[in-house]
Formats: structure tokens, sequence, C-alpha cells
């Protein structure tokens, strides 16, 4: 009899498991948030950093000799647009639809590809004109800060590659869909630290 | 699951009915928004149609922080009722975080910075 209780116990345990389970995703996306909270964070001691330093040229170039506003409208257009894109991706795994998904994806990835190429076109370029990082506190701190943003589009861009692959080979199964959402939720985050950067870093710096 | 999560987004998929995954008009808008929230600063800059640089300053900020709040509605699907209101909270906690830190390191460094000038010399002082 006690064996047969624990049987039932057991059982029992599996199914509420399992309907833990099922509703898990929704908790992993609440965890994902509060990484990228904490991501934020990061973000916002890098800015900070940018506020002490940024001033300081050292004698050496100053935002305005160095950036080209043109140049930066054009990379933020670029992750604007990988950012919709990406919300179109999502929208067609809400239906289901894994071809038109695929497709999207790849278009985020070209967006973020040309995203990447034009920031490290831009920093060949400092570093080309002798603006490199250890040339001042305002460089250093500079390329800390989007040199870090860069960083999480690259790392971005590599999960993407590896979803797109996940996805192909095993559909869109739930698991494969939290990942998506979660991916998204980078993706869009990444965007409004982008906000912060041109905002503060370009814009302002033209201003001083 | 449960129906509060629900939101009024007809094409949600049968695996996550409690996630929203956005509609096409909400990711519309919220591009075209930010478009309008990114090119006026740019232009507020490259044409200095301000003619003053602190109320450009001003203006700008006020475009970003105004187009992080579209991409936080309209792109990362931000309310009050997700995970029963606890992405808000951690939103909210880390935003006084960053102000902290933000306006603490700008401010503390600033005095430094202006009481450690060369020309400041303490033997000077009778």
């Amino acid at each position: 009899m006690a064996h047969a209780d624990t049987v039932i116990d057991d059982t029992v345990f599996h199914l509420e498991d399992d309907h833990g389970h099922a509703e898990s995703g929704s908790s992993t996306m609440l965890g994902f948030w509060i990484y990228l909270m904490s991501d934020c964070l990061i973000f916002a001691m890098l800015f900070a950093v940018y506020g002490v330093l940024g001033g300081n040229y050292a004698a050496g170039p100053a935002p305005k000799d160095l950036f080209d506003l043109p140049l930066v409208a054009l990379n933020t257009t670029m992750l604007l647009l990988s950012s919709i894109t990406y919300g179109f991706a999502m929208l067609e795994m809400a239906k289901g639809r894994v071809k038109p998904m695929q497709v999207w994806l790849v278009i985020t990835g070209l967006f973020g590809l040309a995203f990447l190429s034009i920031e490290l076109y831009e920093f060949a370029h400092f570093i080309h004109e002798g603006a490199t990082p250890q040339r001042s506190g305002f460089l250093s701190s500079f390329f800390t800060l989007v040199g870090t943003h860069g960083l999480h589009v690259t790392f971005g861009l590599i999960w993407l590659v590896v979803l797109m692959v996940q996805v192909s080979r095993h559909g869109l199964i739930a698991a494969n869909q939290r990942r998506l959402m979660c991916l998204s939720m980078f993706w869009h985050f990444l965007d409004v630290i982008w906000i912060g950067v041109f905002t503060f870093v370009y814009l302002m710096g033209m201003l001083r | 699951m449960s129906a509060g999560h629900h939101t009024d987004t007809s094409d949600q998929s049968h695996a996550h009915p409690g996630v929203d995954h956005g509609s096409l008009r909400g990711y519309l808008t919220g591009f075209g928004l930010s478009v309008v929230l990114t090119a006026i600063p740019f232009w507020l800059v490259m044409t200095n149609a301000l003619g003053n640089q602190m109320a450009s300053a001003i203006a700008i900020m006020a475009f970003a922080v105004v187009q992080i709040i579209v991409h936080m509605v309209f792109f990362l699907h931000m309310n009050t009722r997700s995970e029963n209101g606890w992405t808000m909270m951690a939103l909210i906690f880390t935003l006084i975080l960053v102000v902290i830190a933000l306006t603490g390191s700008l401010w503390v460094m600033y005095h430094l910075n202006v009481n450690m000038m060369p020309g400041h010399d303490m033997s000077q002082i009778p």
C-alpha cells in the first residue's frame, strides 16, 4: 500500500512538474529581463565613465574633429531596421510560419552585420588618424562604451545564427520559440542602448 | 493559462498563450515614431536649428527619453501586467540605480575636478 501511495504521489508530482514546465517559459522571460536590467547597469556605469572622462582630450582630437554624423545616422538606421525586421520575424513565428520567419531573421542578421561593419570602419578610421583608445581619457571611455555595445551586437549575431540553425533542424518547438523570444528582447534592448549612445556620445559630442 | 496575461493581439501562438508577440500595427507604429524621434535630433544638431547649444542638448535628451519609452512599449512590449508586474518592478528598480549611479558619478567627479584644478593652490590660502 505504501508503495502504491508513493507511485501515485510520484505521478502527481510529475503532472505538476509538467504543468510547472509549461509556465517556465514565462519565468524564463522574467529571468532574462532581469539579466537585461543587469546589463543595463553595466552600460549605465560605462555611460557614467564617459560622462566623467568624455571631456578629457589630453590635447588630442575632440568629438568635433572625429565624429561623422551622416555615418552615425546611417548606423542608427541599420540598427533600427534590424529591430523592426526582427519584430516581423516574431510575428511570423506567432503564426507558426517557419520559412518567412527565417527570411526575416536573415534580413535582421544582414542589417546587424551592416551596423557592425560601419562601426568597425569608423573605429579603423579613428585609429588610422591616431585617435586610439590610449590617446586620451575621452577616447578610452568612447571605445569602451561603444565597443561594449558592438560586442553585444556581435554576440547577438552569433546567437541569431545559432538559433536559425536550431530552427532549421528542430522546427518551431516550444524551446526554440522561447529562445527566439529571449533574443528578441536582447536585440531590442541593444537598440535602446544605442539610442543612449548616439544621443550622449555622438550628438552631445558635436554640441560640446 | 492565466487570463490576466492575455492581451488584445489576435495573432498569438498556441504554445505561448501568455506571451505577447506584438502586432504588425504596433511594430509599424513604433518604427514610424522611432524614425521621427531619431531624425529630429540629428537634424537639430546637424543644422544647429535652435542656434543654442544648451537648448539643443536639452531637446535631444528629451527626444532620447521619448524614443526609449517608445521602444519599451512597442518593441519590448513593456506593460504593468506582464509577469504580474515584476518586469515593471525590475525596470523601476534598475532605473533608480541608474539615476543614482549617473548623477552621483557626474556630480562627485565634477566637483573633484573643479577642486583639483592646478590653479587651486591650498598654500596660498591664508
